[in-house]
């Protein structure tokens, strides 16, 4: 399926990746492309398949629920971009 | 001494024939000296030394391991503490991880020692390592040619010879594609036999970490520190971890080889089709029979592989938001701009490719017809092989289309790159290991790798069968001119 610059824009959007003009351009282009090799799935029917989701059918595994981490906010904290008396810091969000 | 196996550096060391230190400094210099190829991001000097330091102590007391004292490196992918994770990319430029990857504690703990950290394609995202943040990685065979990615720094760096081995991941074939056009060998563990906790996650459902080797013995040696059971993995295998080393010299009389017809279709070069079925006649010479198989829907495994990753990979790389950790804009307006400001200048152009493919396949009103089409046709694959292993032990075929292309060529051409990986693909959706050997040349004198596939959890026997043909051949052994 052939993408329009709208839908690449809205997907941009979704994704939280700005995306200037030309690269609107180059998506629409691209990804047009890759929908083009992806659409090649529908040679093959499967309907009565059971979808995999995973290699072996893996369920993911419970443990109890104990507490099992030591309290590391100072080390993790430091990688942070902004922090202060302990927060994260972001833009404004409410007035 | 710097083209030495692990099991040869291993012999000297117990032997007190050279110390773990006077080895790390031997290949710290290497790497300094060979700096052109770009494999390394980071080289933590002062860290191996004191690893080495250690080692020496352990090697003093005879509490050693095979692999105490062992110069190896990693791909920027695990995380290490204290010492910078990249990712190979900008939006982790500045990562330095608060705790290391199971891998890498696992390797440290049996005395191994880490020299640095391999480029690689931004979040295992390539087949070339031209997406790296840090730049081209350069093949040891040709250096004007792609060493293979996403794995491509570990690759190049152990063809080299600036490290003995390295770890790498492999979601589509990025270990065994870079093993294949550097020359060396690969191999990519059943999914879950290597925990992915600490590896930075791409697409969780094909991720699987691995061994880059001069050999099967050392790949052998490798993977049995690497696996284990990981709680701290939610798809961890809950089995033990057999030791690989014991069956290696088993003869393989009898082996039953299954070769796909599909993986000897159009688009595979000539030269490399011929390397690999002389190198499949080099097993019958051993014993082995060969036999035909279909693996009919691996055809479109590279379509069914280009909708699951993606989709995976965009909700994986959501973390990445400039608040927590690494990467953040310099310049927004409010919340929402910080993180599209940030995202679109911490990643690059391929990996910003997939996440839109995969928003765009997860999107409402998409989801079946691409996102769940591929999901029923991963099952058609995974049960293609299924039905293949009743009457084959392995599976054999060439790991790449080509060997080694020119950097720039397919750079341009996303799809033209995807197909690179059209005969590994099917075996990280099945979730099969599988690795890849040193098999021969074309007539540029660039490797051609052979592909091994095995059962789920059948790596022993795939190491065997690949350790008994170098006992046989000495691909494997042959270095790029510059570097022997």
């Amino acid at each position: 399926m052939a993408l329009d610059q709208e839908t690449v824009l809205r997907i941009a959007t979704l994704a939280r990746l700005y995306i200037d003009e030309a690269q609107t351009q180059r998506f629409v282009t691209e990804l047009s492309r890759i929908l083009e090799l992806a659409e090649q799935m529908n040679e093959i029917d499967t309907d009565d398949v059971e979808p995999m989701a995973h290699p072996l059918d893996q369920t993911l595994r419970l443990r109890p629920d104990r507490v099992t981490e030591s309290d590391q906010r100072e080390s993790f904290q430091q990688l942070a971009p902004k922090v202060e008396d302990g927060l994260y810091l972001v833009p404004k969000v409410i007035e | 001494m710097h083209a030495h196996s692990i099991r040869q550096l291993a012999d000297l060391l117990s032997h007190k024939d050279i110390s773990s230190v006077e080895l790390t400094r031997l290949f710290l210099k290497r790497i300094e000296e060979h700096t052109e190829l770009n494999s390394f991001i980071t080289v933590d000097s002062e860290k191996a030394l004191a690893q080495a330091e250690n080692a020496d102590k352990l090697l003093a007391t005879g509490e050693a391991s095979v692999l105490t004292g062992i110069p190896i490196a990693h791909k920027d992918i695990f995380c290490t503490k204290g010492t910078l994770t990249t990712c190979g990319s900008r939006i982790l430029s500045n990562f330095v991880s608060p705790y290391n990857a199971t891998v890498v504690d696992n390797l440290e703990r049996v005395g191994a020692v880490m020299l640095g950290k391999t480029n690689m394609d931004e979040f295992a995202m390539g087949s070339s390592n031209e997406n790296s943040y840090f730049g081209t990685v350069k093949n040891p065979w040709s250096p004007e040619r792609v060493p293979g990615g996403s794995s491509g720094g570990s690759a190049a760096a152990v063809a080299a010879r600036l490290v003995p081995a390295a770890s790498g991941t492999d979601t589509g074939g990025s270990i065994r594609q870079p093993a294949a056009l550097c020359g060396i060998t690969g191999l990519k563990p059943t999914y879950g036999r290597v925990s992915r906790y600490g590896m930075v996650a791409f697409a969780s459902s094909l991720d699987q970490g691995g061994p880059l080797a001069q050999s099967a013995e050392d790949a052998a040696l490798l993977l049995a520190a690497m696996a284990s059971f990981d709680p701290k993995d939610s798809t961890s295998a809950e089995r033990e971890v057999p030791d690989y080393r014991a069956g290696l010299d088993t003869p393989i009389r009898g082996l039953r080889i299954g070769v796909p017809k599909a993986f000897f279709g159009a688009g595979l070069d000539t030269k490399v089709g011929a390397v690999v079925e002389q190198a499949i006649s080099e097993f019958e010479a051993l014993g082995a029979s060969v036999r035909e198989v279909e693996l009919p829907a691996s055809r479109l495994a590279v379509p069914c592989y280009y909708v699951l990753a993606p989709a995976e990979a965009s909700s994986n790389l959501s973390r990445f938001d400039g608040v927590r950790y690494g990467f953040r804009a310099s310049e927004y307006t409010d919340l929402i701009d910080m993180y599209m400001q940030t995202r679109a200048q911490g990643f690059g152009e391929e990996v910003k490719r997939r996440i839109m493919i995969g928003t765009y396949a997860l999107s409402a009103g998409y989801y079946d017809a691409y996102y769940l089409k591929a999901l029923k046709l991963r099952r058609l694959i995974a049960d293609d092989f299924e039905q293949a292993f009743e009457d084959c032990d392995v599976l054999m075929g060439p790991t790449t289309p080509t060997t080694a292309f020119a950097i720039g060529a397919k750079a341009e051409d996303p799809v033209a790159m995807y197909l690179n990986d059209i005969y590994t693909i099917p075996v990280n959706l099945a979730g099969l290991p599988a690795m890849s050997v040193p098999a021969g040349f074309d007539e540029h004198h660039l490797p051609v790798g052979l592909q091994i596939i095995g059962q789920y959890f059948d790596e022993a026997r795939l190491l065997n069968v690949a350790h008994q043909y170098q006992h046989a051949t000495d691909w494997h052994t042959r270095i790029p001119e510059g570097y022997a």
